[in-house]
């Protein structure tokens, strides 16, 4: 069994003829260590798909496991970084990131969680902001809060809903190329879901694109096989990069693909 | 005008960033006093810098110079003394709607056993709607349902001051609505004095005591106030038939189109005089 392993997983919101399914028999495996994108239009139900897997939602039919353990709720072996950042406006850089890390290691002694909080602060980039609140942050620099406190619990898997979807374009590249310092560095197993084909060819080991719900589910995968660390103008040039990016893209477009359409009120509202 | 005290007060609040051409000025000279149970509207264009005049007065911002005092001390930094109601619910995503609450609830009341705060927490859920989902994440909750929480977070601090930026913002106008009333409901137990910021005017009719003013950016002042005569409680029905309710309506919308989009402050004098008048007329 994999590390994380999804079987026949199906969810649906709404009751009776407002009844809609999201997602239809997902099936994925996750592999310790890998990097794997899920790509998909918006309203496809990426969303819900990371929800169940972090557990803040449970599914109507099918198994999740982590570890070989079932999902049944919210755990610190999950960090979860939403597009909208989920800071505590009235706490400092320093509090939020200290927020998870006090729930996951409340029998460390205060020096020892404070100087972890600080530890992965710095590996943000945000030492000199870390006694300034949310407002007086750019999204990039928000983000990056929500980034280092996932981290800083020391997740098994990490699970990024379009971390970086509401961020320009220089600052995204960015926060991709930190992204993928970070997860070279201790090689953790992450789940990315985004509507970016570029982002997910850059970042992950395998490629998972979804079809447009409702009643979406998972094509057939497709691995990146590309040298690290990926340099984002040189893959350009590089014919195996356009080649996945063409796979991706075809799949996204072709046969597959049916129009877009809204999933259920609560999910447009969901993350707006 | 007499104001008997003056609760939340604020003077020659200027907030000025860094800018390549000498600095940016976002808000020049804001100065507003409200007395105790005082319901303000700041209404304004988006971007004008309403919230950044919000986020001054709860301490997330330093303003550049002037300050802000609440009976009669000035503030340092954020304080329970003030809840914050935001556009986005801010929830953490791993947390229960109740444990959402409770983490405000755990930090400002920590010296009470923990059974009294998960009451306190539970309790203002309750007011808001939430009964049912105090065990819901917010991945289950909808957007106006997430926002309940945001205010009941607020609320179970028991601040003396409320403020609210754009709280109903990124919902649909019957939630809008429906979270309007609740917000009437909880002001109605609980006075409180309350500073909200909102583009929208008749939110700002149906809820404020008071309408200030807020001319556009960049250096946006105070243009004047306008007093709302609607009497307490009210009831929606009532408010929109009350003899003055378009009158009020109208001068909003002509002191914000008069401003136009990021029309430069200076020549907004006019305007800003004209509704200066009205308010000692009303």
């Amino acid at each position: 069994m994999a590390f994380l392993e999804l079987q026949n997983v199906s969810k649906g919101f709404g009751s009776g003829r407002q009844r809609v399914s999201v997602l239809r028999s997902v099936d994925l495996s996750v592999a310790r260590g890998e990097f794997v994108a899920v790509v998909g239009y918006s309203g496809a139900g990426k969303t819900t798909l990371l929800s169940l897997i972090a557990g803040l939602l449970r599914a109507d039919a099918g198994q999740l496991t982590l570890d070989g353990r079932e999902i049944r709720e919210p755990g610190p072996d999950r960090g979860v970084v939403f597009q909208s950042y989920s800071l505590l406006p009235w706490l400092t850089v320093e509090q939020n990131v200290a927020l998870g890390v006090d729930s996951v290691f409340p029998d460390w002694p205060a020096e020892k969680r404070r100087d972890h909080v600080l530890e992965y602060i710095a590996l943000v980039n945000l030492t000199p902001a870390r006694h300034k609140r949310p407002a007086e942050l750019s999204g990039g620099m928000r983000q990056r809060v929500s980034v280092a406190r996932a981290l800083a619990t020391n997740p098994a898997i990490l699970l990024l809903d379009e971390p970086f979807g509401a961020l320009d374009a220089l600052t995204r590249a960015t926060l991709q190329g930190e992204l993928e310092a970070l997860w070279a560095r201790d090689k953790k197993t992450v789940v990315l879901v985004t509507n970016d084909v570029d982002e997910a060819v850059l970042l992950a080991d395998r490629i998972v694109p979804m079809t447009v719900g409702p009643g979406a589910t998972l094509g057939p995968a497709i691995p990146v096989n590309l040298p690290r660390p990926r340099n984002r103008k040189a893959v350009n040039h590089d014919a195996r990069f356009k080649e996945v990016r063409g796979r991706v893209i075809e799949y996204l477009l072709g046969p597959a693909r049916r129009r877009p359409t809204p999933v259920s009120p609560s999910l447009q509202e969901a993350y707006a | 005008m007499t104001t008997p005290s003056k609760h939340l007060e604020i003077w020659n609040v200027s907030k000025s960033y860094p800018a390549p051409q000498g600095e940016a000025v976002i808000v020049k000279d804001f100065s507003l006093s409200l007395p105790e149970g005082e319901f303000v509207a700041i209404i304004g264009h988006s971007g004008c810098g309403k919230s950044t005049v919000l986020s001054i007065v709860a301490g997330l911002l330093d303003a550049t110079s002037g300050g802000v005092a609440i009976a009669g001390r000035e503030i340092e930094g954020a304080g329970p003394d003030r809840g914050v109601v935001f556009q986005s619910p801010c929830l953490l995503p791993w947390l229960s709607a109740l444990d959402n609450v409770l983490l405000g609830v755990d930090q400002v009341f920590s010296n009470r056993p923990r059974a009294e705060r998960t009451t306190i927490a539970e309790q203002a859920l309750e007011l808001v709607g939430l009964k049912g989902a105090l065990r819901k994440f917010p991945a289950e909750l909808s957007a106006g349902m997430r926002q309940r929480v945001g205010i009941a977070r607020a609320f179970a601090l028991d601040p003396k001051v409320l403020l609210l930026d754009e709280p109903f913002g990124m919902l649909d106008s019957l939630t809008r609505m429906e979270l309007q009333d609740v917000l009437v409901s909880l002001l109605s137990g609980a006075r409180k004095t309350v500073l909200m910021v909102t583009h929208d005017v008749d939110e700002a009719l149906f809820l404020s005591d008071r309408v200030a003013l807020m001319t556009s950016g960049p250096a946006a002042r105070l243009g004047g106030t306008l007093q709302v005569p609607f009497p307490r409680p009210r009831e929606r029905t009532a408010v929109l038939a009350h003899a003055d309710y378009y009158s009020l309506r109208e001068e909003l919308i002509g002191f914000l189109e008069a401003q136009g989009h990021g029309s430069p402050a200076d020549g907004s004098a006019g305007e800003t005089a004209e509704v200066g008048d009205k308010e000692a007329v009303a």
